[in-house]
């Protein structure tokens, strides 16, 4: 009785973990959802700071120069946040829930480092642009979103 | 044998009605009154119709992105097209071609040796193209590096590998009208003509029928991505409810009212309308107001 209960236990057990490696790349499941979750969290932050710029470029809320260069300097430090942590190998659209990462970030991983790059210039030029006045602000906008729309292009994979 | 005879001529009929109205129409536009090709004027004319996104190499660098070689496939219910070289090469790409060839390709869908082209090239929506943004447009293109690659033959089946019932298609589904019609403001008719003729938008976010024509009836409503993943948006004003300049932002920087981006093919569209004077982005913006609502 004993060992008829142990063996599906252990072929079960020993199934999960075979699983979890081919699933993770080496990182646990749970490892790969927390990246997916913190990530996330920063490109919340990257769309509410680019939001209270946006308003301002638009005309929805006067323009204002210590509030845009708070949301640009903002900006600018959490697209620096380091990625090593952040893009672990395995948190894969299609492999793990919640997330649109292509494949291509790891494969690719020079171009998808450029295109990292690429926020964090933009991000750095908005702050001096934030600062200066509602002409600079508007025209920089454009220069951020090419860098979103560069990266998501190549490395966001569809909604589904 | 009155009846064999009934049956032969009806069939010799229906022949011939088949026949007359899948002839390929060759006849150029009428370029009177137009004056000689402008290459800036024609280089806006590219970004809005998009052409490099479909026609450029599918691996292509930024640098390379008027380096129009072809190659870009485009799968769908019926095969598997692939984008050709358009590039000014006279052999691989369409260096040899008079303005009328051009034409005639552009606005009615047939290539200088008289066959249909498949409509996955959006030929429905430049029948609408003025004969000056023809003219533009040529005169531009041919200013554009050449390419040496062949290019591909599309993978499609039968029947539809016949291109000669692509005639019917057009036949039922091609048509000079513009779907808004009425009075308009300067600005809707100038954002009815970019959206209709030579933005395309209407080819890609509206459903099509089991023949793959367009369901007119929603408009804009959104369709089933072809590549199987996903949904293509209804952006008609029931389900977008973004201001003006919302939409005149979106098409500028590429964000969202939530400051997301636009991803996938539409971020290719942005890169190309981003190009043209903010008019031309306002005037799109007031025509997906003025469309009708469809949930």
């Amino acid at each position: 009785m004993k060992r008829s209960l142990t063996l599906p236990l252990v072929a079960a057990l020993a199934l999960t973990a075979v699983a979890g490696t081919a699933i993770g790349d080496g990182h646990s499941n749970k490892a790969l959802e927390d990246a997916i979750k913190a990530r996330k969290a920063q490109m919340t932050l990257v769309g509410y700071n680019t939001g209270l710029l946006g308003a301002m470029a638009k005309g929805e809320t006067p323009y204002d120069a210590a509030a845009a260069t708070a949301a640009a300097s903002t900006l600018a430090a959490v697209a620096k946040l380091d990625r090593s942590i952040l893009w672990l190998e395995g948190s894969v659209q299609g492999t793990v829930e919640g997330t649109r990462a292509k494949a291509d970030i790891w494969t690719d991983a020079a171009g998808f480092e450029k295109a990292a790059a690429g926020l964090e210039a933009a991000s750095a030029d908005m702050v001096t642009a934030a600062g200066t006045d509602l002409a600079s602000l508007q025209a920089q906008m454009k220069a951020l979103g090419d860098s979103c729309g560069t990266c998501h292009k190549a490395y966001r994979g569809p909604k589904n | 044998m009155r009846l064999f005879t009934g049956l032969v001529l009806a069939v010799c009929a229906a022949g011939l009605v088949f026949w007359g109205i899948t002839t390929p129409d060759r006849t150029p536009p009428d370029f009177a009154g137009t004056s000689a090709g402008d290459v800036e004027a024609g280089a806006l004319v590219f970004a809005a119709g998009g052409c490099a996104s479909c026609h450029k190499a599918p691996d292509a660098s930024a640098e390379n992105k008027l380096v129009l070689a072809g190659g870009h496939a485009f799968p769908s219910d019926f095969g598997t097209f692939y984008a050709p070289n358009i590039s000014p090469d006279p052999q691989a790409g369409i260096g040899q071609w008079t303005q009328d060839e051009f034409a005639v390709a552009l606005t009615k869908g047939v290539s200088p040796e008289g066959a249909h082209y498949y409509p996955a090239f959006p030929y429905a929506a430049y029948s609408k193209m003025t004969a000056q943004d023809v003219v533009d447009l040529f005169a531009y293109m041919k200013t554009l590096p050449t390419a040496q690659t062949p290019s591909r033959d599309h993978d499609v089946g039968f029947p539809f590998s016949i291109r000669r019932t692509l005639g019917v298609w057009k036949h039922l589904f091609v048509s000079d009208d513009y779907h808004i019609t009425g009075t308009l403001s300067p600005e809707v008719e100038r954002g009815r003509y970019l959206t209709e003729a030579l933005a395309h938008c209407t080819e890609c976010h509206t459903e099509r029928n089991a023949l793959g024509g367009l369901n007119t009836g929603r408009w804009l409503a959104g369709a089933p991505n072809p590549s199987g993943k996903g949904r293509i948006p209804n952006i008609t004003p029931s389900d977008l409810d973004w201001s003006e300049a919302d939409l005149i932002a979106y098409f500028t920087s590429g964000f969202t009212p939530d400051y997301d981006s636009a991803g996938g093919e539409m971020a290719e569209v942005i890169e190309n309308l981003a190009l043209l004077p903010a008019e031309d982005r306002a005037a799109l913006a007031a025509y997906l107001q003025a469309v009708p609502a469809i949930p």
